[in-house]
């Protein structure tokens, strides 16, 4: 206690808030006792660093917003793909089908029907597996009982039916976003929520069960495209031990995770996802994973049925591998945001900036 | 305006961190210094590490009342990125004696190793808060370097008074002053 009201002195000091009497005597205080005198020149040269160290810290951060709006513009190159030989990728594909069909029984996806909320608050701890089928049985009388539950709010549009649920995000602020192929592979349609609350029509622009990615567009006039999206995509591998956060919707609201990845291969040696620890729950397929630095390095697929806390996740760059494909189309020319904002600062911010480009996506 | 005027002006801007001043030195010379780094064994990744860290080192210069630049502007911003591009291949062993000059240089050895220590104490002191946990860091943060009020940060924080919140704001900093000078012992 008596360390603090010192420090309050000393700082009452530096900042010149003393008045005449006080710092006289704080000024002979000072040159009778050495230890104060030592703590006041320590501590002046403590709050000079934390300054220096803030200033630098936010001008880093102008840095960054900067070349990312040059980054848009495209004055600034991105760093190339690197191709990878025709040999590995084909065989990467095999392997792939391999490990799909291997993996069957312990390696479920994450989509959700739309009704597992209620359904778990009813019957507790059931294992997802179960839980899938029970619903498929259900589905039409559970949709009624959801209708109900609707209440009558202020509709702009009518709301859409729900029958599936997933989670998708923003790669292009045109509005263009990743899932998963499994999240949209039974929607006839597709609509996208944002954490503000509004949704939009979508339609799926690609496709790709091998890595079990898609691309989708907000077909959708309300929509207002966005100049910067704060996160980046990471083109190389991630390293084992990598901390990263994610986010998604199990629920009707955004959730928030924390793990790391655990292996640089998913199920059965599939060397076009990472394996990672986290928690991860119906719904959050199609979620973005994030680095520290605000760079997306993968996107949550599936979860081992069997094992806790076994989560996969595809590589980010299979996305790059995606747009390529689609590129040759002269309407698709994506541009991913090449520089993140948000290296540097804290969890919370992060989390703050990029929440509303992760979408609900859900659809019937 | 002449070119003298016209660098002086953007050099006050970077000092203020001003997002217009440094954008327009991005415009300017980046392309450059993109260039060189790609054309002496880097990539564009390296280019963009290069150019922030020279721009660290023009505003850590910008910001001295002293400061007078001897040259164009442009001169000085390669001669640092070519400086530290070196250093970097160095570091790596990559080092040829032959890295191609695109432009003319300055001597901006003094500016490097200031440098040097700058972003060493940044370091230091990033490890230091990064220790610290929260609420202190976000706290420390909120007083110490967004400047805010001891009442505003009681609010956000959720404590019932601005003296709570002092007391704790003086005891997070004891922490980290710990933690900080403790760097310096063990170095």
């Amino acid at each position: 206690m008596e360390d603090i009201l010192l420090l309050e002195a000393v700082e009452r000091y530096l900042a010149g808030e003393m008045n005449l009497q006080e710092k006289s005597m704080f000024e002979d205080l000072r040159k009778k006792n050495a230890e104060l005198d030592q703590l006041v020149v320590e501590h002046t040269y403590f709050l000079q660093g934390l300054d220096k160290y803030g200033t630098l810290k936010s001008f880093k951060h102008t840095l960054l917003e900067v070349e990312s709006n040059l980054a848009a513009e495209g004055l600034m190159a991105t760093p190339a793909l690197k191709g990878k030989a025709k040999v590995l990728s084909l065989w990467n594909k095999y392997k792939r089908s391999m490990a799909v069909a291997a993996s069957i029984a312990g390696f479920i996806s994450l989509l959700t029907l739309g009704l597992t909320i209620t359904y778990t608050k009813k019957y507790g701890n059931e294992s997802y597996y179960e839980l899938v089928k029970e619903i498929t049985k259900t589905n039409k009388e559970i949709i009624v009982l959801k209708s109900k539950n609707v209440l009558p709010a202020i509709p702009i549009k009518p709301e859409p039916k729900v029958d599936f649920m997933g989670s998708g995000f923003l790669i292009d602020g045109k509005g263009y976003l990743v899932t998963n192929a499994h999240v949209i592979s039974k929607m006839k349609n597709i609509y996208v929520e944002n954490t503000k609350g509004q949704y939009y029509n979508a339609v799926a622009v690609y496709t790709d069960n091998n890595v079990d990615l898609a691309i989708l567009k907000i077909n959708d006039t309300a929509f207002r495209a966005v100049t910067n999206l704060p996160y980046s995509i990471k083109r190389s591998n991630s390293d084992l031990g990598e901390q990263f956060f994610t986010l998604g919707f199990p629920r009707k609201e955004i959730v928030y995770g924390e793990g790391y990845v655990s292996a640089k291969s998913g199920s059965d040696g599939d060397t076009t996802s990472y394996q990672l620890t986290v928690s991860a729950n119906p719904g959050n397929s199609g979620g973005p994973v994030i680095n520290r630095n605000g760079e997306i390095i993968g996107i949550i697929t599936a979860k081992d049925s069997k094992a806790d806390g076994v989560v996969y996740a595809a590589k980010s760059k299979n996305i790059f591998n995606l747009l390529d494909k689609i590129k040759p189309e002269e309407k698709y020319q994506l541009k991913t945001p090449v520089n993140t904002t948000l290296k540097g600062l804290d969890r919370v911010q992060q989390v703050k900036k990029m929440e509303e480009f992760v979408y609900m996506v859900v659809g019937n | 305006m002449s070119t003298i005027e016209h660098d002086q002006l953007l050099l006050k801007g970077l000092a203020e961190n001003d997002k217009k001043s440094i954008e327009t030195i991005y415009r300017q010379n980046y392309s450059m210094i993109q260039s060189f780094v790609l054309n002496n064994n880097g990539s564009a990744d390296d280019a963009r590490d290069i150019f922030q860290e020279a721009m660290v080192v023009l505003y850590e210069k910008a910001k001295l009342s002293s400061f007078l630049l001897s040259c164009q502007l442009k001169t000085y911003l390669y001669s640092i990125c070519r400086r530290l591009w070196l250093k970097r291949l160095q570091q790596m062993s990559k080092f040829s004696t032959q890295v191609e000059n695109l432009e003319e240089t300055v001597a901006v050895e003094e500016e490097i190793e200031e440098h040097e220590k700058v972003n060493n104490d940044f370091i230091l002191m990033e490890h230091a808060m990064n220790k610290i946990g929260e609420p202190c860091k976000s706290l420390l943060d909120a007083y110490y370097l967004q400047k805010k009020n001891m009442l505003e940060i009681a609010g956000e924080f959720g404590y019932t008074n601005a003296d709570n919140a002092k007391t704790q704001k003086y005891k997070c900093l004891v922490r980290l002053k710990k933690l900080f000078f403790a760097q310096y012992k063990n170095a």
